[in-house]
């Protein structure tokens, strides 16, 4: 009998897969949305700067601009563009939107700074877009001081105290770090919510329902058997999305992946829970998925974190972001994959995690209907 | 075998009466038919007796085993066909009967000798998936997912709607043959011509039952006798019958009317009288009245 039964949840999970297969539309979503969206918000909609094009207009042309103007030239972030030869010019750039940013060394740079120890370096930014103009103020700061730390080293000047800035776990301030964790939680939990709604409900609208209902197989089977494949699917798409980061993303996975896996599954079966609820209520496919799409994605995108801190949220909504799962799997994510921190870091937000996964498909299972309505 | 006594359900809290105080006695070995227009109550004692649904009141007994306390028995011994076809459209025939076969926990092997006769008319398709099948074919792999296990009793809601008659009469005729293997059928059709093909039949109309007999006893309680009058102005004469004073009930049927009158009526007379009125190519007969005319005459009755 024990046997008999293993059978019956092996066929009844591999019918799932065909389903699955079958319908290339369906399969095409599963794995072609993450990979676009990580691909999306890894590269397009980045607000990380790479390449911003800054005019430099040196009237001193002397052997310090010349070095300084070569540090700022290598690093990846900056194009150089010496065309322009007055202050004059810069507007009509900024205006054209061609460049950010423009720096002007005064006459006697190298002088000035020799003899009096102190030279000023003029740097204009486009307000217009205040997070670019803060990023690379940022940037040439860092490399200003630099050069300015290396240049009291050679010489014997009296030290000088220099405030340097570092962001913690994302020293460049590049986007895959911040953007990663958000897309994780939200890909996972957009492709586990909408595939199970859908899958329960189908076989309601198909009217094969009535005939498994009849049949011996058990609710809790009928259950388990149209998880599976999703949750197979899932993990596989996990993989995909943190061989993309790592490779394409080159981001670096600090922490255990083990552990970064494991809170994954959890959260993935938290969301395929939370699928279930929606498909045992719904009684059409359009029902279901809207449901899924309307009660999963604003959430997940306003109230996760990773768009907006939960932080700044007036307090009803603080509250409410409590309720999302994907709340504390981005704090998850975040702890391990980023900051590299060790499980005991994280046993507060596995615990929620496990307790919503566990309440959800609870009550799903005591929703599942052993007959018709 | 099975007994339906006093059977009453409503749909949305009680404002939609679907079934109200159905009785019903069907023994072993019947061909039984439950006949009846759309949106009679078919599908709702079907879905009763499969312990899909629960009543509102009443009892029924299925196999000796009652349908709200002993649910899970039944549905081992039960062969189920809902309406709609309900196979995997994305799924061959052979991985359909394949899958319904391991749920029910059997083999096709098993029981092929079953749906050897139906199976064997569909395995040329065995590959194909079943969204691609004709209607007659998608019934036919039903029936053999429904007795894939060998139920003791084979419950049919409308398997011939939507199937072409070749296909429907071949039906019939595989219902007979299994029949003869011992297993109780029901089966529900909204065409009344279908009627005469099962051992007993029940009419119902709005969830009440009308009459339960064999086809043949309920065409010979037909009360009075059935005229066909027929005329190439057909409209013109039915609002001339409905003004004669003798008729009883007059409809159409097709190319002509078929009515009723009283028994004092003289037939010669009133040919006559219709001929004097212009219908020059009047003629009445009268004739065997059909299941139809038998349904008709119990709604009306029933009114």
């Amino acid at each position: 009998m024990k046997k008999q039964n293993r059978s019956q949840l092996l066929t009844f999970i591999k019918k799932e897969f065909m389903h699955v297969f079958r319908d290339r539309k369906t399969l095409l979503m599963l794995f072609g949305l993450p990979i676009a969206q990580i691909i999306l918000f890894g590269f397009a909609l980045s607000n990380e700067i790479k390449n911003s094009k800054i005019i430099i207009i040196d009237y001193s042309n002397d052997i310090t601009t010349k070095q300084l103007i070569e540090k700022i030239d290598a690093s990846k972030y900056f194009d150089i563009d010496t065309r322009i030869e007055s202050a004059d010019g810069i507007e009509a750039e900024f205006k054209k939107g061609i460049a950010k940013m423009a720096i002007i060394f005064p006459p006697n740079f190298a002088d000035n700074l020799q003899h009096t120890g102190k030279a000023d370096i003029q740097v204009i930014t486009d307000g217009s877009d205040p997070n670019v103009a803060t990023a690379i103020t940022t940037y040439i700061s860092i490399i200003v001081n630099d050069y300015n730390a290396a240049y009291n080293h050679t010489s014997s000047l009296p030290l000088q105290i220099n405030a340097e800035m570092r962001m913690m776990y994302n020293p460049e301030l590049r986007g895959a770090p911040t953007f990663v964790p958000g897309v994780m939680a939200l890909i996972l939990m957009l492709v586990c919510t909408m595939m199970t709604s859908a899958a329960i409900v189908k076989e309601k609208e198909l009217g094969t329902m009535e005939i498994l209902l009849v049949s011996p197989f058990d609710p809790v089977s009928i259950i388990i058997s149209k998880l599976t494949p999703y949750l197979l699917i899932s993990i596989l798409n996990l993989l995909i999305i943190l061989f993309l980061s790592v490779t394409l993303l080159e981001l670096e996975i600090k922490g255990n992946i083990f552990l970064l896996i494991f809170e994954s599954i959890l959260f993935i079966l938290t969301s395929l829970s939370i699928g279930l609820l929606i498909s045992v209520n719904a009684t059409t496919q359009k029902g279901a998925m809207m449901t899924s799409l309307m009660s999963m994605m604003l959430p997940t995108m306003l109230l996760t974190g990773f768009m907006f801190p939960i932080e700044n949220m007036p307090w009803p909504m603080q509250v409410f972001s409590n309720l999302v799962p994907s709340r504390w799997y981005f704090i998850t994510i975040k702890n391990v994959m980023l900051k590299g921190l060790g499980f005991s870091s994280v046993w507060k937000e596995t615990l929620i995690l496990i307790s919503m996964c566990v309440l959800l498909f609870s009550i799903s299972l005591r929703k599942f209907k052993i007959r018709l309505e | 075998m099975i007994t339906f006594s006093n059977i009453k359900k409503t749909y949305l809290k009680g404002t939609v009466l679907a079934l109200d105080d159905v009785s019903l006695d069907i023994n072993k070995g019947q061909l039984f038919g439950l006949i009846g227009p759309d949106g009679a109550g078919k599908t709702t004692l079907f879905r009763i007796l499969t312990t899909l649904l629960l009543p509102d009141s009443g009892t029924a007994i299925v196999n000796g085993l009652d349908i709200i306390t002993d649910y899970k028995k039944i549905r081992d011994s039960i062969g189920y066909m809902p309406g709609k076809f309900s196979l995997y459209q994305d799924l061959s025939v052979e991985e359909n009967l394949h899958f319904f076969a391991t749920i029910f926990n059997t083999t096709i092997e098993e029981n092929y000798e079953l749906i050897k006769d139906i199976y064997i008319q569909i395995e040329p398709f065995k590959n194909r998936r079943a969204g691609k099948l004709s209607g007659g074919m998608k019934q036919k792999l039903a029936l053999c997912c429904a007795l894939i296990h060998n139920p003791e009793i084979l419950i049919l809601d409308e398997p011939t709607t939507g199937v072409d008659a070749v296909s429907r009469k071949e039906f019939w005729e595989m219902l007979k043959r299994l029949k003869l293997k011992g297993l109780t059928i029901l089966v529900s059709t909204p065409y009344m011509d279908e009627a005469n093909l099962c051992d007993q039949i029940a009419l119902i109309q709005n969830g009440k039952i009308l009459s339960v007999d064999e086809p043949h006893k309920i065409v010979s309680n037909f009360d009075g006798k059935l005229y066909s009058v027929k005329s190439a102005k057909i409209f013109q004469l039915m609002t001339l019958l409905k003004s004669y004073p003798d008729l009883k009930s007059c409809f159409a049927f097709g190319d002509a009317l078929h009515a009723t009158f009283l028994e004092t009526t003289n037939y010669e007379e009133l040919a006559q009288n219709l001929l004097k009125k212009g219908f020059e190519d009047i003629e009445i007969k009268e004739i065997t009245p059909s299941i139809e005319d038998c349904f008709i005459q119990l709604v009306n009755s029933n009114k």
